[in-house]
């Protein structure tokens, strides 16, 4: 897996990984996300500190905690959205399959690529549906079988019947819930490894919140997904594994600095913390 | 089963309670007040174009369009051909001069400069061209242009074209600003750049906006007399190129005639005004139409 012409080929700790495991089934599943002590800064205000942890092939991983606590800013280093943001600046390092997504050799555009992203208000473009699904497939230069890619991401978004007979009408007609499935087949068009939600749900009304949670459950065994809520339960319902964030006050500065607290299986979190913020939090006692 | 009669006079006398006699005569009088003002921005207008069709429709004849300017202006006879062609080619020359120009300038200035010196330097230079008046624009393309190459229709094109480039630029601006930047995001994190994002998204959806901005320019523009008078000239006969020899325009011609004593050059002003009407407001309604239809296809 590389991202341009001169980074290596840095696949090779998971591929043998892989091969060393050989034909028995994967107890732990691969590692497709590595975060060592990650450190985001907006300007001089540091945003999120010491961030560590994997993320797991075909599982999907929440990340949950109170306003301000740099969950969506973690979320957005995964893609390098967060080079968008004027004085962002990030420290650490995040793998992908062991390359350093950071690295400077990378560029953020093919990084973007290949991990979609789902953002928490619908933004389709104002244009046809069809335009939509095809806008990722026509910029990766995917231009044949365009009109089976189009109708394989809608159909795995569960939009398909909904839509099929008008392709070419504008996206801006559908509903909410229909445009925020149509975003998240405008993100898997392209077949990326992985998505990223940031709180895909919160506009929607809970029917169409369970549509979207059906239908992460359905395309997990293709995809890793990470989403990133302010809704416990649906953490709880829908993910495998759950990280807590929460917000330290630094005194001298009385600014708000993002940390992880704990990370584990969302059973464990949400049934046995071992951290007392996270209890407090899950429980419903803060935030 | 609800008395619904009682309930409704009930409600019908909880609102007449609230709505205290001077609340409905303030109303009234601002009411009335906003009619009269709509009455005060009507009326001169109706008056000018009724005016202008009135005095100009005897003109207007199938000769008007296809025979040149007559040689004396005393008598009747003859037609405008020559300056509505000259009027299409002039303004079609400074379109194509301002607004790919205008459109890349907004681009950068939104897209690229933002907040950088440069843009902000740009930003304020084309609200000062803005405020240039016109005439001082056109002695501006004749001195370092018709001085050197003589009066065409293309001299004409460059002083309109600098007229409507600040126009084309900040209106564009303005459009591109109001283009969510959500739509932005999703291009970038779908492994789009700038540049394809800018072309295959932003400028898409700015489409309609930025047209209204353009046809506002090209209409402001095809009226202009001050800088056609340095730089065209006055050609009495039809020239189809914008790089050879004089030409003439509608608005000259509307201006040359008026100040004419002869009824016959007065008739043919008044004829000019009207064709000149009636092509900036066909140009209008052909963009609402365009506009309308973009529009329709991409966010209804």
């Amino acid at each position: 897996m590389t991202f341009d012409a001169t980074t290596t080929p840095a696949s090779d700790a998971s591929a043998a990984a892989a091969v060393a495991e050989g034909p028995e089934p994967q107890l732990e599943p691969k590692v497709v996300f590595d975060v060592r002590d990650l450190n985001v800064f907006y300007g001089d205000f540091k945003a999120v500190r010491d961030v560590n942890l994997q993320v797991h092939q075909h599982e999907i991983t929440a990340f949950i905690g109170p306003s301000g606590c740099g969950k969506s800013t973690v979320l957005r280093c995964f893609d390098r959205m967060n080079d968008l943001i004027e004085g962002a600046r990030v420290e650490g390092q995040v793998l992908y399959h062991g390359v350093d997504l950071y690295d400077p050799r990378v560029d953020p555009v093919e990084v973007r690529k290949r991990i979609g992203m789902v953002f928490q208000k619908p933004n389709p473009f104002p244009k046809s549906i069809y335009d939509n699904i095809a806008f990722g497939p026509r910029l990766a230069g995917m231009k044949d079988d365009l009109d089976d890619r189009v109708e394989k991401a809608l159909r795995q978004a569960a939009l398909w019947d909904e839509v099929k007979d008008r392709l070419k009408k504008s996206a801006m007609g559908l509903s909410g819930g229909q445009q925020q499935r149509l975003c998240i087949a405008r993100a898997i068009a392209v077949e990326p490894e992985v998505v990223l939600m940031d709180e895909p749900c919160s506009a929607l009304d809970p029917i169409a919140t369970a549509r979207i949670e059906d239908l992460m459950q359905e395309i997990k065994s293709e995809y890793t997904i990470l989403i990133v809520t302010h809704n416990m339960q649906q953490a709880a319902r829908v993910s495998d594994r759950t990280a807590f964030f929460t917000t330290e006050v630094n005194t001298e500065s009385d600014t708000r600095t993002g940390v992880l607290v704990e990370y584990d299986s969302t059973d464990k979190i949400f049934s046995a913390p071992s951290d007392e913020r996270t209890e407090n939090y899950v429980t419903g006692r803060f935030g | 089963m609800p008395d619904l009669s009682l309930c409704a006079e009930s409600d019908r006398l909880l609102f007449e309670a609230t709505t205290s006699r001077s609340r409905r005569t303030k109303d009234t009088l601002a009411s009335m007040w906003m009619l009269g003002a709509l009455a005060v921005a009507v009326v001169p207008l109706t008056l000018v174009i009724g005016y202008v069709v009135l005095k100009g429709a005897q003109a207007i004849s199938w000769s008007w369009f296809t025979e040149d300017l007559p040689a004396v202006t005393r008598r009747a006879g003859g037609g405008m051909g020559p300056a509505v062609v000259g009027t299409l080619l002039v303004t079609f020359g400074a379109t194509v001069l301002a607004v790919p120009l205008g459109i890349l300038g907004a681009v950068y200035l939104h897209e690229y400069g933002r907040a950088d010196r440069l843009a902000k330097l740009v930003r304020v230079m084309a609200d000062v061209m803005t405020g240039v008046p016109s005439i001082v624009m056109g002695l501006f393309v004749y001195t370092v242009f018709t001085l050197r190459f003589g009066l065409m229709g293309l001299g004409g094109s460059l002083a309109l074209a600098c007229l409507m480039l600040p126009i084309v630029i900040r209106s564009t601006e303005e459009m591109l600003r109001l283009v969510p930047d959500e739509l932005r995001q999703a291009s970038y994190a779908l492994g789009g750049r700038q540049w394809r994002t800018i072309v295959t998204v932003v400028l898409p959806a700015a489409f309609g906006g930025i047209l209204s901005g353009v046809m506002l320019a090209i209409a402001r523009a095809a009226g202009e007399t001050a800088p056609l008078v340095f730089t065209i000239g006055a050609a009495r006969s039809l020239n189809l190129g914008l790089f050879d020899g004089p030409t003439t325009a509608l608005s000259v011609q509307i201006f040359q005639n008026a100040q004419q004593p002869f009824p016959a050059a007065q008739q043919r002003g008044w004829g000019a005004a009207l064709t000149l009407v009636a092509l900036v407001f066909a140009f209008t309604i052909l963009s609402r139409v365009v506009s309308a239809r973009v529009a329709r296809r991409h966010h209804a």
